[in-house]
Order: structure tokens, then sequence, then C-alpha cells
């Protein structure tokens, strides 16, 4: 079962109806139980971080979704649930996060208004990766295509390894997509960038979960 | 494996060179249809949301701004339904505005489907709505809504009620204060460039961008791919909102984008 963890944060129907795109359906609720028996979870979410921690610790979800990493279920963090993975966070004060991703979430620095190829905190718009990896989520056309953002901070992973694609802002090297392990994490928004975020999603469950989707259905890749 | 972090590459984001600019098509809507008008008024319907939307997101727009020029007369009417459909099979940025005026309409916004709120009428009535709202949804969710009537030289006055209503606010100065409130993008709209395409109001715009570190989304006035180059490239804004050019098909966004990429700007392919 594909579980979307709703803890009150984040556009889940889009994540819903995108799956439904290439017929996967997902379950959505804050249950920690429907956590525990999940064999994919996406965390989502938008807003700030220690607000969205405390939600999470307030539903009970912290520990269940902790234990599911150490059990190695695929996990998918969306934009501020990519955050979330991190141990810690700077936005508003000192934030401790799941700590399933060695690594900390900064501020995106603001350049300055006068300056005008500086990039707008925050970064809102579409943007080209730096492919650090031959990652199986590198689309084909890798250069080019774009993922919509749209934040304020961005993780940066301490471990090389865990860095899949990248992102400079205003000379700050930030990580777009992390891998570790079975734990994904991406800055952008799959379900709003087009049939690149879908390809992305695909992408994310045909290597989660070893499986294939065909026809509307999920079945065991042989 | 080794990140390759010091390959030298553009000043920022990917390797695509310079950033592209955002193409977001606006549908004004009036009940169950999508309406022009020239200076937000004589309002024509041009087509139906439904459809536009999907041919627009099929065509490759960047996102999708409606606004329901009504509601803030009225009140509510079928917008959330138009964003809850357009939600079920459009994966791009949806933002809605008009009529938006407390917590309580953020929160039907965002579960119809929105991504984003636009809100002008209401902050300029009440300036700490906008710290509310963003509070409770983050800044990334509430954009403001500018409706700017050239007073002078270098002077606009903000309007509300869709460029009905006087308010006598200073736009430079309200759009410093919004931004010092947690708004997280400003749509900037000139009332004396809207369907008129005679282009944008390129003083307009480069005097909010140098007030503010937000982004800000350039509207009125789009008629031709110069018009949306020029602004890019005058003022550095950061996303462009088109109505009627694409509308009134005097341009696809495929034949738009091939124009701007011809012209030197970064496009999403």
């Amino acid at each position: 079962m594909i579980h979307v963890v709703d803890y009150g944060r984040g556009n889940l129907f889009s994540i819903v109806q995108a799956l439904r795109q290439f017929g996967l359906e997902a379950s959505v609720s804050g249950r920690p139980a429907d956590v525990e028996r999940a064999d994919t979870i996406i965390l989502p979410g938008v807003g700030a971080f220690g607000d969205a921690m405390a939600a999470l610790d307030g539903g009970g979800l912290t520990s269940p979704l902790r234990s599911a990493a150490s059990r190695g279920v695929p996990m998918l963090g969306i934009c501020l649930g990519l955050q979330l993975f991190m141990e810690s966070s700077e936005e508003f004060g000192h934030h401790k996060g799941l700590g399933l991703i060695p690594g900390d979430v900064r501020r995106l620095s603001d350049a300055g208004h006068q300056d005008p190829s500086a990039v707008r905190i925050p970064n809102v718009g579409w943007r080209a990766l730096r492919w650090e990896t031959r990652d199986p989520l590198r689309p084909a056309a890798y250069e080019q295509t774009m993922f919509y953002f749209v934040h304020s901070y961005g993780v940066v992973p301490r471990e090389p390894e865990d860095w899949v694609a990248s992102l400079t802002i205003n000379g700050d090297r930030i990580a777009s997509v992390v891998r570790r392990g079975a734990i994904v994490g991406c800055q952008f928004h799959p379900e709003k960038s087009g049939p690149a975020g879908l390809a992305f999603l695909r992408a994310f469950f045909e290597s989660a979960m070893g499986r294939r989707t065909e026809g509307g259905r999920v079945r065991e890749d042989a | 494996m080794t990140p390759t972090s010091s390959i030298a590459h553009a000043p920022s984001c990917g390797l695509s060179g310079a950033l592209p600019v955002r193409l977001i098509a606006r549908l004004d809507i009036k009940g169950a249809n999508v309406i022009k008008g020239v200076h937000l008024e004589g309002l024509r319907v041009v087509g139906q949301p439904a459809e536009m939307a999907h041919r627009y997101y099929a065509d490759g727009v960047d996102e999708i701004v409606y606004m329901d020029v009504v509601a803030s007369l009225y009140g509510r009417n079928s917008i959330l339904d138009v964003i809850t459909a357009a939600a079920r099979d459009i994966f791009v940025p949806l933002t809605v505005g008009g009529g938006i005026r407390s917590v309580t309409d953020i929160i039907a916004a965002l579960r119809a489907g929105a991504d984003k709120v636009a809100i002008n009428t209401a902050a300029l009535a009440r300036p700490d709505f906008l710290r509310e709202a963003a509070r409770a949804f983050g800044s990334q969710c509430i954009v403001l809504s500018i409706e700017a009537k050239r007073r002078g030289p270098a002077a606009w006055e903000a309007l509300t009620d869709n460029g009905r209503e006087r308010t006598g606010r200073d736009v430079l100065n309200w759009a410093e204060e919004a931004e010092s409130l947690g708004i997280g993008e400003i749509l900037l709209t000139s009332v004396d460039m809207e369907g008129t395409r005679k282009g944008f109001d390129i003083d307009l715009i480069s005097a909010v961008r140098a007030r503010v570190r937000v982004p800000v989304i350039a509207s009125g006035g789009a008629g031709f791919p110069d018009d949306v180059a020029d602004v890019a490239r005058a003022t550095s804004c950061d996303a462009v909102a088109i109505a009627g050019m694409l509308h009134h098909g005097l341009e696809t966004l495929p034949s738009l984008k091939t124009a701007l990429a011809k012209r030197g700007m970064t496009v999403r392919l």
C-alpha cells in the first residue's frame, strides 16, 4: 500500500491525482497505523519546518516514520517533506528533524534586490537540475528537464553520495534530489512539474517497489 | 560518487544558463466563463475555463492563475469548482484570486486544489490579513495581487475590486509594506495597459521590483512575443502573466516559446 502522510500540510489532492495518472492508488491519512503498514510512504509538505515537526510529533507520526525508515520502507519526501528527513533546520530558530538523512536545512541566500541576475527568495519557478549521479530518477533529457520549485530553505546533506541532483542559488549549492538507501527526497514539486514531474514520480515507484505499472495495474516485476 | 561541484556553470540554477521566465496563463473568470476586457472593464466571454486550461497545460504553460472578477462584489461563486476540476489532471501550479477575504477562504481554496491564493482587496482593507495568512500557510502560498493605475511619471495608485475602487495607496509603498508582512510573490497588473496589447508598463514593473525582494509577476499589456521579451529584459521580472494574447489565439504557447527562444531567452521546453 502506498501511503501519503496527511499532517495538515501540503497539496495532497494533486499528489493522489498524479499517482492515478499511471494507475497507482494511495491511501491518505494521518493515522500512525497506516504509516506502520505502508509499503511505500510519501511525506509531502509546505510551510514552516518547526510547525510541521510539531504536527508530526503531535500526531504520533514521528516514531512510525523513523521505524519505517529503519525497516527499509521506500519513502519519498517532497519539498518540506525532504527537509523534514534531515537532522535539523535553522528556520525560525533551531529545530530537530526526523534525522533520516545526515545534514541540515539552511535559509537560501538572499543576494539582494539590486542584482538583476540574483535569484529572488522564495525561489519560485521552473529550474533545470545539475544531476550528480546516474540515478534511476534522472530523466533521459536530464540537462533540459525542468521542475517546479517554491521554497526559501534548502537541504545540505553531509554525505557526498547522498546528493543525486543539485541546484546553485545565489552561490549556495543545495540538494534538489537526495537518496539515502530507500529514502528519496526532492526539493521541487513533482506533482506540479507537468509531464516531467509525473515521469519522476513514476520512476520513483518503479525503482522503489521493483514493480512496473501496466494497463493501470501494479504488478510484481518478474 | 563525488559531486562535481567545481565545474563552472551559470551563476544560478542548474546547467541551462539564465533562469527561465515563468509563462503564466491568466484566466479571468466570471461565473462559468473566462472573460477578457480592456483596462479590466468591458468584459467579454472568450471561452470555458476547463477547455482553455487543459489546452494551455497540454501546450506547456508554466502556471495558471484564476481571477474571479466578480467575487469581490457579490461573494462566492463557482470558481472553487473550476479549480477542483483543473487540479484533477493539470499538474502545474494553480493560483486562485478574487474574493479571498479570510483564512477560511484560503483553506477552501487550497482544499479545492489551489497551490496559492492571490489577495488584493482584503489586504488593502486590513494589511494584517497578509501576516496571518503567511503565518498560517507559509509565504510561498500568499501572492499579493496589485492593480496599479498610473498617477504620474513614477507614481501609481493601488486599486481594488477589479480596477473599480480607489484606495489612495501608493503602489510602491504598499508593495514594500506587504513584503514585510510575509507575502511570497507579487502579481502586478497595470490597469492602464491591461487588455491593450500595447506592451507592459515597464516603469511600473521595474519600480516595484526595485523596492521588493520577492518574485514579481508582470501582468497587463502582452500583445506580442516582443512585449514579453521586452519586459523580461528590461525588468528581469520572474514571471509574465498572459491572457488575451493566448485567449484570442494571437499566439499559442509553443509559438510564443519559439519566438522567445529566438530572442535568446531561456524557456521551458
